[in-house]
This record gives structure tokens, C-alpha cells and sequence, in this order.
């Protein structure tokens, strides 16, 4: 595994914002590295910084310190529609509240991302994808009228119908119960193992950290050594 | 290519988004907006050209070439060739003879198709009540007017010669269309048909005979044609077209026109305000979608084209919908209308559509773009931190453009520059006091907290809270309010002042020539006969010669007007009483002790067109004799009173062995004509003018505004709710939320109820309180620069405002967050 080129890599990150009692650092001096199709849980206590760290590591922000290199690319050398667009072909998203579009059906959401990233094939990809979330007969279906669990697996289809060189997660199993929580960690790490994605995902739940290839601990803005 | 991906997805979410709300407020907001403008266009174009037309009456044509000498027919020729009407009308001044009684008349030749335009009224015997026909008298008789037939002892069936052709009276000619509003013609005149002029034989050198071609057809040929003429006649030819018509009408229409405009104007700024608070509320919903397309991998122009294309498909829908409704709204008016608009009117063009998606698009860009721009540059983090928004604009990107808009729509209703500058200027200022104000609001809240109770607390905390808020609702609803108000009141003032110009017994006959000796005599007769008799006045012809010892020919006068009263003999009298249709604006009305003193009272519009002021000397030249005078007052005259008025009024005692005729109106019941006729009969030397028609044309012209006025009232009342639906709306989602955390922890939904209750009586109230001030302050410029009728101030204004303006919020507010208490909060909890 050691010998798979690096997807993902963070150099010295750091993030500072400004609070009424002056700077401060959320994120402090983290350096990873990630190899294609493996599998990292960040778990931490609440506030430690993980959602930030994320929200670095995808480009969905910019760092003040350090850089982030996505698939070759180093993110702060893009300006916001270029990550966008490196976003639309390379990385897929999860998260926990599923943001999926209240107005599409779960086939439209699922067609969003490919259509935004030009492919011609949307509808087939789409359709297959919600197939193998075990969501074939659902593809009219209106995200208010799927359970919390269904919309969860719409939402993982939706990140993973691009063939993402990265998938991030934000607690995806946060609002679903155990069984449920459980049912969706296999579909991802089934498609982890059957497409060969990288997943790197912030958790609470210890049981879905622990089928993690690799897991960080998060502490006030740091990596904890181990 | 962004674009062409957004179109699918964008349409896919309208339906979805219709159901939220703001796209409706949106779409109402640019209906309403557009259907009051192009109603309002509309009717507006199509009561002018019924003026123009009803005006055209006054020239019996749409264009009228007169000369003292033959005219070719080359011009009948070129108008019938451009699809024009012509016919022609010559007037010769000869004898009429009857039996023993002859008679100098005006004798006017007419051809077939006379008059173009308007009828003529004629009646069975003299000052009989008209019947209206569309064309003169036939070959071999002839129409003498009440006067003529009366002064010569005549009746229907005589027979009356000019020149050297006998006629038959077979009619009693009582108005005919080109007669004119004034003194002019003091001959009694007499219709004959033009195939008689020849066998006449009157035409020969030295005789006073005035030749007339009229025209007439569609505007625009008639435009063209007017081009054309004007630069083929030959000198000598005087060119008459619409402009000259009676003044009367054309003030009461400029007044309806510049009020319908002003009035679809607030319309359409009120939706402006009801635009921008929607499309508020629509990046207020949308911050969430834009940042989880960008986390998808969507770029700014993507996100932008979305919302774009469903902006788009709601102008085009406001546009198509608010021309039909103002379609139907001006139809509906017209049919309303009829009898007082003419029948053949053009009908509407297309125009209209163009110009609602002007409206519609330029609404949007000035109100709706800046805000969808900061939207578009919602970060994606937002997917993860809730509280990320979209970045602030820079002020002149967020107003710019509204200004801009705003700008054009105002410049393309008034096209009038100090109209437009006035009502921008006001505006501004408005906005800009009432920021201040609302501004001023929210601090003071803060310091009456601790004072009032748990509800009102509640209320006016979040006042103080949603500071940014609800300083633009107070802007709003001032601004509503403040429209409405001073609709009302101008409306008001507009209508009264037309009422109390226009009473049913305005004087419809004036007399002159009347001798002195039997003035006293001949207003006995009249009221003794049940006129109402106006006052009587000496008239003198007199010249003005020097100002302050200065000879006039060497003066230069500032304008026309000025030139004119210099050069023009001007009537002149004498009067002890000032009229109360008279208001004296400098200097003072004379006293018994000042009766034969050298003074006079001036009219304004003397003063101005010469330069005078009070204490000049003025010198007049009556029949050959001079004398001097001290301008010792200046009066403003109220000419459409119809009652004898005149520039110079000298005291009594001056001039009073000058005096060589007098002068007097009075009111007469239609029907009456026996009378009249028995009166020119008794006194022959006197001239009678019949009014009535002059008067029954402006009376029209002033209902009709009158009503096309109400219902354009009818537009700005419906903007007016939309922009309270809009104001409302914008905050509901977050009252719902917070309602529901406050029943949660434990309030009661009395305590909510009340606090909402506080919250919009607050609003209320203050914007009441701004809007009574801007609708007083506007009214009395409005008023005063462009209606030019005094204005009266109002309490009402201020009550009405205040409770108003209180109650129509709070109301509101609470029928509109009153769904909020009815659901259990853990609904609304869960679906937020
Ligand atoms: N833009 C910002 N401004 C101020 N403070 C911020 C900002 N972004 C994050 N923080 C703070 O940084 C800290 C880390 O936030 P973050 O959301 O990354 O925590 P987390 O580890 O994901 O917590 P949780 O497990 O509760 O989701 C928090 O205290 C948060 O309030
Ligand atoms: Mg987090």
C-alpha cells in the first residue's frame, strides 16, 4: 500500500480567524499525507478543529499557513471556480445533514454533479449508482419522502457517481441510529474497496473510525502524534 | 455553457421555489408594477388623442391653412393624395338683407364635408337648444345664427339675400366648431354653402373676405402632411393646428396627465420596494443551495445563471400578465368612459408589452441583481459552518444600480425635467429621513426596554435586534404610506380645486357693448328674467405708451407675452370691489379715499411679462388722450371663473367719463333662448356669447380625468399591499423559529402574540408618523410647482397616518404571523 502515489497531502496547515479576544488558531501546523484508496478517520473531541481541517483538506477554504495538494493540485494556486471545478472532478462529498436538493428527485440530485462536470452520460451514471446504494426503485422520489437513512444513501451516490479520487465525510452517520449508521459505513467502505477512492472522514462514532485504515486524533488544532 | 446547464435545473426548482413565497411576492410585485404603467400608458395616450381630437373640434379640422387671399388647390390636391379629408370654408363681411332689414354679418361659405371635425348645433328658432349635424346647409339656403335672424325680425322659412343670390333660412345656426373661444368676431355670422359664393358675387378687390382649407385624417399622415405644408405655403398663410386650441382644455389635460403619471409612478415604486424585499429573502433561502452546488463543484457564473433564469422566467411572466390586466383595466375604462371619449378612437398597439417588460426587467436589475450577486459569492464553506453568509456589496454595487433604475423609470413616466427633478430630489431626501429616522427608532428602543413589559420588551428588542431589518421595513412602509397619503391629498385638492372652479352656475353667456346709459336697465332685465347675473364692468381701449417716463418702444421685454402686452391695445376698467376670483399678491386693493387717484392694480401675468413692480408709473394713451397711474397693486386672477376679468383695474373716479361700454356675464338656463333673442332684439348694439359648449368640452375633459385618476388610485393601492405582503414575508421564517424556541421555553402563546403585536404596532406607528410628515411636505410642493393649486393642510392627514399606518401594520404583521402560534413548535423546530 505504502507504494501508491499520494492523493492528498497537507503541509504545515494552519487557520487562524479573529474572535473578539483577538487571533485565533483553530488549525495549528498539520502535515498529512494520504495514498490513493486508503481510508483515514479524524476523530476528536468537539471543537478541536475537524470540521475545519476538512473543510481545508477539500478546498472548500483556504488555509493561513501551509498548503494543500488535491490530486496533483495545489489548491492555493486556484482561484474559487478552479477548485470548484478540480471539486466537481476529483472529490466527492458527504455530510452530516445530507444537503440534498429539496426540488430534485433522488435521480436529479444524483445527475447534479455530472452534469456539472460536463458528462454526457448523467442519467445512466446516475441511475446506476443509486442501484448499487441499493436505491433502484426510489429514483422519483422527492428527498422529503426517503427516510433519514435513504437520503444518507442518495447523498453517498451523489459523491460517488463521479468515480471522486477523494471522498470527504463529515460525520455521515451523526443523525442516523446505530443499525442504520452501520449499514452506511459498509456501503462506504465497499465502494472504497470496489472503486478504489480515498475516504477521509470525521466521526464521533468509535465503531466507524475503527474500520479505518488509519485514524488522527484532533486536539485544540493539532494531530496528536500515534 | 454554465448557462446552458442552469436552465434545466432552474426550471426543475421554480415550482418548488413558487411554493416559498418570494417568487410570488416577486411576481406580484412586477405585475402590479407593470400593469400600472401600461394601464396608466394607455389610457393616458388615449385620452390625450380624444382631447386632441375634441380640440381639433375647435378648428372644425385637424390642420387649418388661412389667408386673406385665394388659395390654390394644389395643397387639397397633395393631402387627398396622403389619404387626408379637406374641405373649405370662406367668410366674406357683407350685408344680409331680410325684407327692409339689413345687417353687416359674417358670412361663411362652407363646402361639402365642412366641418372634419366636431358638429355643428343648430336649432328651430334663435338661441333654441342645438341639435348636432355633421354638415352645413345645402345648396340655395341659408343658417343665420341666433343673433342675425333676431336683429333682422327673421324666422325659418324666410328668405335672406347676400350680394346677388337669394337664400332660404331653413335653419337657426347656434354653434359651429371653429367659432372660437373669444372676442374676435363681433359680426353676427350666417352658414351658406360654398356653391352659392359664386352666384354671390361678393369676391371682388377691396372686399373683406378671409379663405380657409381644412384638414384632417390619421395623426401620424396628418403630422407628415402638417411637415410638409409648412414648408410649401406661400406667405401670407397662416398655418393652424391643435396647440391654439382652447386653453381650458389643454390645463385641465396637462393636470390629468401629470397626475396620472406621478400616480403610476409611486406604483411602480412601490413595487420596486416589494422587488427588493423579495429577492432579500430569496438569497436570505438560497445561501444553502448556492454553497452545496459550489461544494458539488459548480462555479459563481453557474450558481448566478440559475437564479438568473429564474428571474427571467418571472418577468416575462409579470410582463405578459400585467399588459393583459392593464390591457383589460384601460378597456375597462374606456367602456366606463363612453359617451365623454369620441368612438372612433385608435386602436391600442402592441406597444404596450415592449414597454411592461422595460418595466419588469428593469425592476429586477436594479432592485433583484445586486442582491442575486452577493448570493452567487456565498462561500462553500457554508456547507459546514451554518453561520458563513454571503459578503457584504459595497454600497454604490447594492444601491447603484436601484438608483439607476429607479432614474430611468421615473425619467421615461414624467419626461419633464423639473418634474422629474423634484420627484427624485424629494425622493432621495425622503429615503435619506427616513433611514435617519427609522435609525433613530432603534436606539431609542433600547433604552425604553427596561421600562415596558414582557411583550412589548420582547417586541422592541427585536426591533433593536434585527436593527439593518427593520430600518428597511420602516423605510417601506413609510414610503407606502406616505404615497397613499399624499395621493389622497393631492387627489383631493385637485378635484376641489376643478369643483370650485366649475360650479353647474358658471356664467354661460357673456355680454359686451353694452352702453352705459342702459347697463343699469339691461342687468334688470336679465335678472328679472331669472339669470344670474355676474358683475358688470366699463371697458376702454386703451394703449400703454411710457413705463416710469420711458417711451415702450424703447423697452426690451424679457418675452413674448411681454412684447405682446406692450404692443396690444389692452380693455381696461374701473372697479370699487375686488372679486372674489381676485387675490392681491403685492401691494393692497384701494380704499373709498383712494377712489380718482392716479393708481391701478395690475394682473400677475402683466406684471411678470413687463417687469413691473409696485410704485412704476405707468402712461396710457384712451382715444387720443394721456394720463399716468402708480402701479399700486398686483393681482392673481382666476381666469377659468368665467367672469369678466382684465389686466389693468384703475379705481373708480378716474376714468369714469372715459367709459365707453360696458360689460357683463351671466348664467342662463339652457332653453332660455327666448329670452336672449328678446334682449338682442331690445338692445342691437349688444354682443351676446354663448359659452355653453366651451364649457360642457372642459367639464368633460375633467370627468374624465377625474375617473381615470380613481382608478389609476386603484394600481398604487394594490402596490401598496404588495410591498406590507413583501415586508411581512421577509421576516416570517425567522419569527416562525423564534416563536416556536420561545413557546418551547416556556412562554405562553398570549406573551408570543403580544411581542409580534408590539413589534409591527411599533413599525406601524413610526412609519405613520414619517409618512403624515412626507405626504405634508410633498402635497404642498406638489401643489404649489406642479399642479399650481393652493394647498390646504390637513389633520386628518396626520390621524389617518398615525392609526393608519398602526393599524394597517399590526394587522397585517398578524394576520401574516399568526400561522406561526397555531403550529406546535416542535413542527417548526423540526422543519427548520
Ligand atoms: N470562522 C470562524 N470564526 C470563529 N471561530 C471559528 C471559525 N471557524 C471555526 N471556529 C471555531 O473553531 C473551533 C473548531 O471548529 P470546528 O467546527 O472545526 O470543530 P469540530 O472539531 O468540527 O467540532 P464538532 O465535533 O463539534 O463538529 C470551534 O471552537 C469553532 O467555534
Ligand atoms: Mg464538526
Amino acid at each position: 500500500m505504502s507504494n501508491k502515489e499520494i492523493v492528498l497531502e497537507a503541509q504545515g496547515l494552519g487557520k487562524e480567524v479573529s474572535s473578539p479576544e483577538g487571533p485565533l488558531a483553530i488549525v495549528r501546523d498539520v502535515s498529512l499525507q494520504v495514498r490513493a484508496g486508503e481510508s483515514v478517520a479524524i476523530v476528536g473531541a468537539s471543537g478541536a478543529g475537524k470540521s475545519t481541517l476538512l473543510a481545508l483538506l477539500a478546498g472548500l477554504d483556504l488555509p493561513t499557513t501551509g498548503r494543500v495538494l488535491l490530486a496533483g493540485q495545489d489548491l492555493n494556486a486556484l482561484d474559487e471556480d478552479g477548485r470548484a471545478r478540480l471539486r466537481a472532478e476529483r472529490v466527492g462529498f458527504v455530510f452530516q445533514s445530507f444537503h440534498l436538493v429539496p426540488a430534485l428527485t433522488a435521480l436529479e440530485n444524483v445527475m447534479l454533479p455530472l452534469e456539472l462536470a460536463g458528462r454526457r452520460d448523467a442519467r445512466a451514471g446516475a441511475r446506476e449508482a443509486l442501484e448499487r446504494v441499493g436505491l433502484g426503485s426510489r429514483v422519483g422520489h422527492y428527498p422529503r419522502q426517503l427516510s433519514g437513512g435513504e437520503q444518507q444513501r442518495v447523498a453517498i451516490a451523489r459523491a460517488f457517481v463521479v468515480r471522486p479520487a477523494v471522498l470527504f465525510a463529515d460525520e455521515p452517520t451523526g443523525n442516523l441510529d446505530t443499525a442504520t449508521g452501520g449499514r452506511i459505513a459498509d456501503l462506504l467502505f465497499d465502494l472504497n474497496a470496489g472503486s478504489g477512492t480515498t475516504i477521509v472522514l470525521v466521526t464521533h462514532d468509535r465503531a466507524l473510525a475503527a474500520r479505518c485504515g488509519r485514524v488522527c486524533i484532533m486536539e485544540a488544532g493539532q494531530l496528536a502524534p500515534g | 455553457m454554465a448557462a446552458v446547464n442552469a436552465v434545466p435545473l432552474a426550471l426543475r426548482q421554480l415550482g418548488r421555489e413558487w411554493r416559498s413565497g418570494e417568487l410570488g411576492i416577486l411576481l406580484l410585485a412586477l405585475t402590479v408594477a407593470v400593469a400600472a404603467l401600461t394601464g396608466v400608458g394607455f389610457l393616458v395616450d388615449r385620452i390625450k388623442q380624444s382631447v386632441a381630437l375634441q380640440a381639433n373640434e375647435v378648428l372644425a379640422a385637424d390642420l387649418r391653412l388661412e389667408s386673406p387671399r385665394e388659395i390654390g388647390d394644389a395643397y387639397e390636391r397633395e393631402a387627398r393624395r396622403r389619404g387626408l379629408k379637406t374641405a373649405r370654408s370662406t367668410s366674406v363681411l357683407s350685408m344680409a338683407q331680410l325684407g327692409e332689414a339689413t345687417q353687416l354679418a359674417n358670412l361663411r361659405f362652407v363646402s361639402e364635408g365642412y366641418p372634419l371635425r366636431g358638429s355643428i348645433g343648430v336649432a328651430d328658432a334663435p338661441f333654441g337648444a342645438p341639435v348636432a349635424v355633421s354638415s352645413g346647409p345645402p345648396r340655395g339656403e341659408a343658417w343665420p345664427d341666433s343673433k342675425l335672424l333676431s336683429t333682422l325680425g327673421g324666422k325659418l322659412g324666410d328668405t335672406v339675400s347676400v350680394g346677388e343670390v337669394s337664400l332660404r333660412v331653413s335653419r337657426v345656426l347656434i354653434t359651429r366648431p371653429d367659432q372660437g373661444g373669444g372676442f374676435a368676431e363681433l359680426a353676427p355670422s350666417m352658414l351658406v354653402n360654398r356653391a352659392d359664393l359664386a352666384a354671390a358675387d361678393l369676391l371682388q378687390p377691396g372686399s373683406r373676405a378671409s379663405q380657409a382649407v381644412l384638414f384632417a385624417g390619421e395623426p401620424k399622415a396628418v403630422a407628415d402632411f402638417q411637415r410638409w405644408l409648412d414648408g410649401a405655403r406661400e406667405r401670407g398663410q397662416r398655418l393652424l393646428d391643435v396647440k391654439e386650441a382652447s386653453p381650458q382644455i389643454q390645463t385641465a389635460t396637462d393636470r390629468a396627465g401629470r397626475f396620472l403619471s406621478l400616480a403610476s409612478l409611486v406604483a411602480v415604486l412601490l413595487c420596486a420596494v416589494a422587488v427588493a424585499m423579495a429577492a432579500r429573502r430569496y438569497v436570505q433561502r438560497h445561501l444553502d443551495s448556492v454553497a452545496l452546488l459550489k461544494t458539488l463543484g459548480a462555479s459563481r457564473m453557474f450558481t448566478l445563471a440559475v437564479s438568473l433564469v429564474q428571474l427571467l422566467v418571472i418577468a416575462v411572466a409579470a410582463s405578459v400578465i400585467g399588459a393583459a390586466l392593464g390591457f383589460v383595466a384601460q378597456e375597462w375604462l374606456l367602456r366606463a368612459l363612453k359617451g365623454l371619449l369620441r368612438a372612433d378612437l385608435p386602436p391600442a398597439g402592441f406597444a404596450p408589452l415592449g414597454l411592461g417588460f422595460l418595466t419588469a426587467i428593469a425592476l429586477l436589475a436594479g432592485f433583484a441583481l445586486p442582491p442575486l450577486l452577493q448570493l452567487s459569492r456565498v462561500p462553500a464553506i457554508r456547507v459546514l459552518r451554518r453561520d458563513v453568509g454571503a459578503p457584504t456589496p459595497l454600497v454604490w454595487l447594492a444601491f447603484g444600480p436601484a438608483v439607476l433604475a429607479v432614474a430611468f423609470l421615473v425619467w421615461w413616466v414624467v419626461r419633464e425635467p423639473r418634474l422629474f427633478a423634484g420627484f427624485t430630489i424629494g425622493l432621495a431626501a425622503f429615503l435619506v429621513v427616513l433611514t435617519a429616522a427609522g435609525w433613530l427608532l432603534v436606539r431609542l428602543a433600547g433604552s425604553l426596554r427596561g421600562t415596558v413589559g414582557v411583550s412589548w420588551r420582547y417586541g422592541v428588542a427585536n426591533l433593536s435586534r434585527r436593527r439593518a431589518e427593520s430600518i428597511v421595513q420602516i423605510v417601506a412602509f413609510g414610503l407606502g404610506l406616505m404615497v397613499l397619503l399624499l395621493l389622497a391629498v393631492v387627489r383631493n385638492d385637485l378635484l376641489s380645486d376643478w369643483k370650485r372652479s366649475l360650479p353647474a352656475d358658471l356664467p354661460n353667456f357673456f355680454f359686451i357693448n353694452i352702453p352705459p346709459d342702459v347697463q343699469a336697465e339691461f342687468r334688470m332685465f336679465l335678472e328679472a328674467r331669472g339669470a344670474k347675473t355676474a358683475r358688470a364692468l366699463p371697458m376702454i381701449r386703451a394703449r400703454l405708451t411710457q413705463i416710469d417716463g420711458q417711451p415702450i418702444e424703447a423697452l426690451k421685454f424679457k418675452d413674448d407675452r411681454g412684447e405682446r402686452f406692450a404692443e396690444r391695445d389692452q380693455n381696461i376698467t374701473w372697479q370699487a370691489e375686488l372679486g372674489d376670483d381676485n387675490k392681491i399678491i403685492a401691494g393692497r386693493w384701494w380704499t373709498p379715499a383712494d377712489h380718482g387717484k392716479a393708481l391701478v392694480s395690475i394682473s400677475e401675468e402683466y406684471q411678470q411679462g413687463l417687469g413691473l413692480k409696485l410704485g412704476d408709473r405707468m402712461t396710457f394713451d384712451v382715444a387720443g388722450e394721456t394720463f399716468e397711474a402708480e402701479v399700486a397693486s398686483v393681482r392673481k386672477i382666476e381666469w377659468d371663473s368665467f367672469q369678466p376679468n382684465f389686466f389693468l383695474v384703475f379705481p373708480p373716479g378716474l376714468l369714469d367719463e372715459l367709459a365707453g361700454t360696458w360689460m357683463t356675464s351671466a348664467y342662463l338656463k339652457q332653453g332660455d333662448g327666448k329670452v336672449v333673442a328678446e334682449l338682442v332684439r331690445r338692445y342691437p348694439s349688444v354682443s351676446v356669447f354663448d359659452l355653453d359648449d366651451i364649457l360642457t368640452q372642459v367639464r368633460g375633459v375633467i370627468d374624465k380625468a377625474a375617473l381615470a385618476v380613481q382608478s389609476v388610485f386603484i394600481f398604487t393601492l394594490f402596490a401598496g399591499i404588495v410591498v406590507l405582503l413583501a415586508a411581512v414575508q421577509a421576516t416570517r421564517d425567522e419569527r416562525r423559529y423564534e416563536s416556536a424556541m420561545l413557546r418551547t421555553l416556556g412562554a405562553s402563546r398570549g406573551t408570543v402574540a403580544r411581542g409580534i403585536l408590539a413589534e409591527f404596532s411599533a413599525l406601524g406607528l413610526l412609519s405613520g408618523l414619517l409618512a403624515a410628515i412626507g405626504a405634508t411636505l410633498a402635497g404642498y410642493f406638489i401643489a404649489r410647482e406642479f399642479l399650481e393649486v393652493p394647498y390646504g393642510f390637513e389633520a386628518t392627514l396626520w390621524i389617518v397616518g398615525l392609526l393608519g399606518g398602526g393599524l394597517l401594520v399590526a394587522a397585517s404583521g398578524w394576520l401574516a404571523t399568526r400561522s406561526v402560534l397555531e403550529q406546535p413548535p416542535a413542527s417548526t423546530l423540526r422543519g427548520g
